[in-house]
């Protein structure tokens, strides 16, 4: 009986501590809850709201319903080829890149001497600087009469070589492979952390029984880096559906929107037509859209097993 | 005999090392020779730079007349002050931001921690053009048009810090935590905790978030370019925009792009061992 108070009072003290730890967590968070339910959860709930109305910049919205919905799919001309650009932009970059880095990654893997240090480097290099800059030197190496990229492959026996930006044909292409060369260094470290975790035993062991470079590369090496495949594939599709600076600065969407993706249209008829209600539609279609084939990419990567 | 053979796989892992270092340096060469190139041009004569030849590499002769030229059109010395100033205190927001929130998420029990840890990774997932109308009628109403305050409230609450704070969560849930129960001990506040004790100990973390940062507010520009009016706050990214609408020549553009290319390049070479552990990090390692 004496000892009841006790019992109670540290049991009213430990209630003290863990309310009090409790508001020194929100304490803690609330910084950063605060601006994300602006500028972020608000936001997007606001986006929602500005979609279905008709708001302009200038005047109150005004709500219209699904209207901008509609006219996307129905009548905008322009809404399914800039679908197709984007559609073709993911298409290529992905696969190229993924393939690419994972091949760069195995070659810098190899411990060669002091210089791997310096080809890890250069290869790097394009990925950390703005593709704003870039961008702009690209548009100079694409020119097609003074550029340096025509006027090599004239020396080198090519008498018509494409006009790169200035074709709807080669205006993609042209595109893909500066995206391709900016783009390769980044993936290759991921892949290159990933292949660091693969114990040389196992390609030991794999030698010892016979097996060739290529029943390595198949049986040891892409199965132990299918989590790292799946992590970059990810961000991979992510950032060829959001590719944006290298078009606003190399082509403006053009020639005849050749290469005016739906990021680009958003940001059109966004922040030059003022259309601000129809370009939070079309966000959120596409918003829509990448989520989709994210969680496709997902169910995909269950069914093979992965965790 | 066995000499023979061994002779001969010697030579062979010979040939195919200098075929390896062949292809690596040609596609080193590749990756660099933009930069190089535009940087070199950067010092030519229009003329020169109009020749196009991809060999002419060297500036005949050498001038400085682009950046002369560059500096009158518009003030590209306030953008290089204006990039460097934000690419340091943005981070450094950031970070705060993020690492508090990911030790409270980690280290504290309060009901509905979790969800909210959820909450903010979600975020990441967010495509930051969703964002772009509503946050940009959000900073005109708040009558921040214009102000740096704009660029830091986008660039601390949304998904680009969402990943800061993830960062920082595995990062935490990595250390002991007996540390920061003596201090608690001791009578140190959770606050005191969290600056004597945590942040000291996180500077590998740290420092990951920090270059990551750097990177990406270095090389912003589709917000900056949105809510940024005036010429003398602009940063060096956004300004090569205006630069192209300005100017014809070239030669001159060539040395906007090398004036906001070449301090990154700095910084990468003198941190590139940091540089490339983050980036291999943010990949957790195949994780």
């Amino acid at each position: 009986m004496q000892q009841a108070p006790h019992t109670v009072k540290s049991h009213k003290r430990r209630l003290n501590l863990k309310r009090r730890e409790a508001f020194t967590g929100w304490l803690f968070v609330s910084p950063a809850l605060i601006g994300f339910s602006i500028f972020t959860f608000g936001s997007m709930l606001y986006s929602l709201y500005l979609s279905l109305t008709d708001y302009n910049l200038l005047s109150d919205p005004n709500w219209v319903g699904l209207a901008n919905y509609i006219r996307a799919f129905t009548e905008d001309q322009y809404f399914y080829p800039f679908f197709g650009n984007t559609i073709y932009f993911v298409v290529t970059l992905v696969p190229i890149v993924l393939v690419l880095s994972l091949l760069l990654a195995i070659l810098i893997n190899k411990k060669a001497g002091p210089l791997t240090k310096g080809y890890r480097v250069a290869l790097f290099l394009p990925s950390i600087t703005s593709t704003v800059a870039v961008s702009m030197v690209w548009l100079w190496i694409f020119n097609p009469d003074m550029g340096i990229l025509n006027n090599f492959l004239t020396a080198i026996g090519f008498n018509n070589p494409p006009l790169w930006l200035a074709d709807p044909a080669w205006s993609k292409p042209a595109l893909v492979i500066m995206r391709v060369w900016q783009m390769c260094g980044y993936y290759m470290l991921m892949f290159l952390a990933g292949l660091q975790t693969i114990p040389e035993s196992l390609y030991e062991a794999a030698e010892v029984d016979g097996a060739s470079v290529w029943q390595k590369f198949i049986r040891i090496t892409v199965p132990m880096l299918s989590n790292t495949t799946f992590v970059v594939a990810i961000l991979l599709v992510i950032e060829a559906f959001n590719m944006f600076e290298s078009i606003f600065i190399m082509t403006q969407g053009g020639p005849l929107g050749s290469t005016s993706t739906i990021m680009y249209y958003i940001y059109e008829q966004g922040f030059t037509n003022y259309n601000m209600g129809y370009a939070s539609a079309l966000a959120w279609i596409f918003f829509a859209i990448v989520m989709v084939i994210t969680l496709i990419q997902y169910r995909f990567r269950n069914e093979q097993g992965g965790e | 005999m066995m000499e023979k053979l061994s002779l001969g796989m010697s030579a062979r892992k010979k040939i195919g090392n200098t075929l390896y270092h062949a292809f690596m340096l040609i596609l080193s060469f590749i990756m660099i020779y933009p930069f190089v190139w535009s940087l070199l041009s950067s010092f030519k004569q229009s003329s020169q730079l109009y020749g196009g030849n991809p060999l002419d590499m060297i500036p005949r002769p050498f001038t400085l007349e682009n950046y002369t030229r560059l500096f009158e059109v518009l003030p590209f010395e306030r953008f290089l002050i204006n990039s460097v100033f934000l690419s340091v205190a943005m981070p450094l927001c950031m970070i705060a931001v993020a690492s508090l929130t990911a030790y409270a998420l980690t280290r504290l029990e309060f009901p509905g921690r979790n969800i909210l840890f959820l909450a903010f990774i979600a975020t990441m997932m967010i495509p930051s053009h969703v964002t772009l109308i509503p946050n940009y009628k959000i900073i005109v109403d708040m009558g921040l048009i214009n102000t740096y305050a704009a660029l830091f409230l986008n660039c601390m609450f949304t998904g680009a810090n969402a990943f800061n704070i993830f960062f920082f969560r595995q990062f935490f849930l990595s250390i002991p935590k007996d540390l920061e129960n003596a201090a608690i001990i001791d009578g140190c506040s959770r606050l005191g905790v969290f600056f004597r004790i945590v942040l000291p100990n996180a500077k590998p973390a740290i420092a990951t978030t920090a270059i990551l940062s750097f990177r990406s507010v270095w090389n912003s520009f589709l917000w900056p370019m949105l809510v940024l009016n005036d010429y003398d706050k602009l940063t060096l990214t956004v300004g090569l925009k205006y630069l192209k609408e300005w100017e014809p020549n070239w030669a001159v553009l060539l040395a906007g792009s090398s004036l906001s290319i070449v301090p990154i390049v700095i910084v990468f070479l003198i941190f590139q061992r940091h540089f490339m552990a983050s980036t291999m990090n943010s990949g957790f390692g195949g994780k």
